[in-house]
């Protein structure tokens, strides 16, 4: 039995009756770490001790509570580096947070820590979650488990790997412009951004922060379900977190999708996408036509202004947010003759290159003379877009199309062409933009053996329904149950 | 070329990052080639639009003003890489 490749609820029935231990599967993730990633290198951080003590206390635990139908309780769980965790340190990928171990614990891990799931590590990201490939890590890249010359996605690159090769069943990852669901779609697990403000930021190193959101990836969406219930919801520590109630993510199996109205937006089948994406994607909305739902055509007509608009809103953001990384209250500092000599020199030596680039973007967009022309404008044509949106769920309960332009791309494809880059996320970043949530799921293999995603946006607050339909089309089909073969 | 060597150096030393003259030159193509791309952005009439700064705007989200427990001085200057008893050792701010 390979106890590394279960289902959540296949676990948790073998955990209730005792077959196993949350110590023993526990152990199985932390000795397939020890053989695998030295080639993935999926984590940056893996405390092994202070994992068999929490499966210990989840152990004590099941047995105080033997009937629980807790599907978390003592399963294994990866954070990304840039959520905090009391007592691990947190780089973000970066130089500047170099030792840095953070004093509190984010929200989102917390709840997971008090539903009883065990925190194996951190796992790699590009530096402060911008990026796509995970390249930009001050910490080395993190492979693609499907082909080690590729990379993983990003930003959450190592938190997709790592739940790809079965290194763990489930692990955070946060994204600002498609850093869950892209990395998802490269390495063939489920990834699902929530919408805006469902889950909440503190304690996640802030990137962009009307953009940032906490998100989920696993084998399927079952289990992204399960640990998204536990993690979502209002907090008073996030000012910007909402109040809109959780639904019940109840499956029905044999759940048909009869009613079930999905839009195919024209805009995101575009020239130069990669055929077999296209031809995939396409075969995965048939099967959910297949399933009973009715399929039409849409239109969200400002989606090619979403890379400007992101390009401009982020920066710009992550210009503020990053201000405080001066070498004062955390993280190494690089010495200078003066105050200013020591900030430009710990910033401009610590901070990677894209880190440097989007910093600057920024500051220039925000600068006296260029605001309105350019942050001001993209906030307009922010609200454009939210509005295609809005517009767009009155006729459908959701909108299918591809993730990536592309599979995964090898390491070094895009070498100093950061615009070609940010191509990469023309079809996710609109979600951020509008707020709205986001479902990755996988819909087979190119000619290569590199797995094709797709996802599914909904309207805000409307992760439920999303997950649902990915569980329909999981029923029917057997691509997320593929594994790559790492020997 | 939408930005120039001078306003490169402008805009790292706002942003206090100390910059090689070879990455002030990378930087400004670089940042040139990203601003014509999205400069294709200005072209959309937004005079009727309203800005949006964030998805969900709240108005003033307060609590009780009631004392909480933070985190202890030592904590905080636990993460500092250089300090003076309780304080953060920094150079000086005057000349």
């Amino acid at each position: 039995m390979k106890l590394f490749d279960l289902s959540l609820s296949e676990t948790h029935a073998l955990l209730k009756k005792g077959e196993i231990s949350s110590r023993e599967l526990t152990q199985a993730m932390l000795d397939r770490i020890s053989s695998l990633d030295a080639s993935l290198h999926a984590f940056l951080y893996v405390d092994a001790a202070s994992a068999l003590a929490q499966a210990d206390k989840a152990d004590k635990r099941r047995k105080a509570e033997p009937t629980s139908e807790n599907p978390l309780l003592g399963i294994p769980l990866a954070v990304k580096d840039v959520l905090t965790i009391s007592g691990m340190p947190c780089t973000c990928g970066s130089r500047i947070l170099e030792g840095y171990m953070p004093p509190y614990t984010a929200t989102v891990v917390k709840r997971l820590e008090d539903a009883g799931m065990v925190i194996l590590g951190k796992t790699n990201t590009d530096e402060f979650a911008m990026g796509s490939s995970t390249e930009n890590s001050a910490y080395g890249v993190t492979h693609n488990p499907w082909d080690l010359a590729c990379v993983p996605g990003g930003s959450s690159g190592g938190s997709a790997a790592a739940v790809a090769a079965r290194l763990v069943p489930a692990a955070l990852g946060t994204d600002t412009g498609g850093s869950v669901r892209q990395p998802a779609s490269f390495c063939g697990v489920t990834g699902l951004k929530p919408t805006y403000g469902r889950v909440s930021r503190y304690g996640l190193i802030a990137y962009g922060s009307s953009l940032d959101s906490c998100g989920v990836l696993g084998r399927s969406a079952d289990d992204v379900a399960s640990v998204f219930s536990a993690m979502a919801g209002h907090d008073p520590l996030d000012a910007t977190s909402q109040t809109v109630p959780l639904d019940n993510i109840k499956f029905n199996d044999g759940q048909d999708l009869h009613g079930v109205r999905i839009g195919v937006p024209k805009e995101y089948f575009i020239k130069g996408i990669q055929a077999e994406v296209e031809a995939l994607v396409q075969a995965a909305i048939s099967v959910l036509q297949g399933r009973g739902a009715q399929i039409r055509e849409v239109s969200l007509p400002h989606t090619e202004y979403a890379l400007p608009v992101y390009y401009l809103i982020a920066p710009a953001e992550a210009s503020a947010n990053l201000a405080r990384y001066d070498g004062i209250r955390f993280g190494p500092r690089v010495d200078g003759e003066n105050m200013l000599d020591m900030f430009t020199r710990t910033r401009g030596g610590k901070f990677g290159d894209e880190v440097r680039r989007r910093i600057m973007l920024g500051t220039y967009a925000l600068s006296s003379g260029y605001y309105d022309a350019y942050y001001g404008q993209a906030q307009k044509v922010r609200t454009l877009i939210k509005r295609d949106f809005e517009q767009v769920f009155q006729e459908v309960d959701a909108v299918a199309c591809p993730v990536a332009p592309t599979t995964a791309f090898r390491i070094g494809a895009h070498g100093d062409d950061p615009l070609a880059m940010y191509l990469e996320d023309i079809f996710t970043l609109p979600a951020n933009l509008a707020g709205v949530p986001g479902l990755a799921f996988p819909v087979g293999f190119d000619g290569v053996g590199l797995p094709v995603g797709m996802q599914l946006m909904g309207s805000h607050f409307a992760e439920a329904s999303l997950l649902k339909i990915v569980h329909a089309y999981q029923q029917a089909t057997t691509w997320h149950q593929y594994m790559p073969n790492l020997g | 070329m939408p930005i120039s060597l001078q306003e490169v150096e402008h805009i790292a030393a706002l942003a206090r990052l100390e910059l090689t003259d070879c990455e002030k030159e990378r930087y400004t193509q670089q940042l040139s080639a990203i601003l014509d791309h999205v400069a294709q952005m200005q072209k959309l009439d937004t005079s009727a639009i309203q800005p949006m700064a964030g998805v969900f705007m709240a108005e003033n989200l307060l609590r009780a003003d009631e004392s909480r427990t933070g985190l202890s001085p030592e904590i905080l200057l636990s993460t500092s890489a250089q300090k003076d008893k309780s304080q953060f050792k920094i150079p000086p701010v005057f000349e």
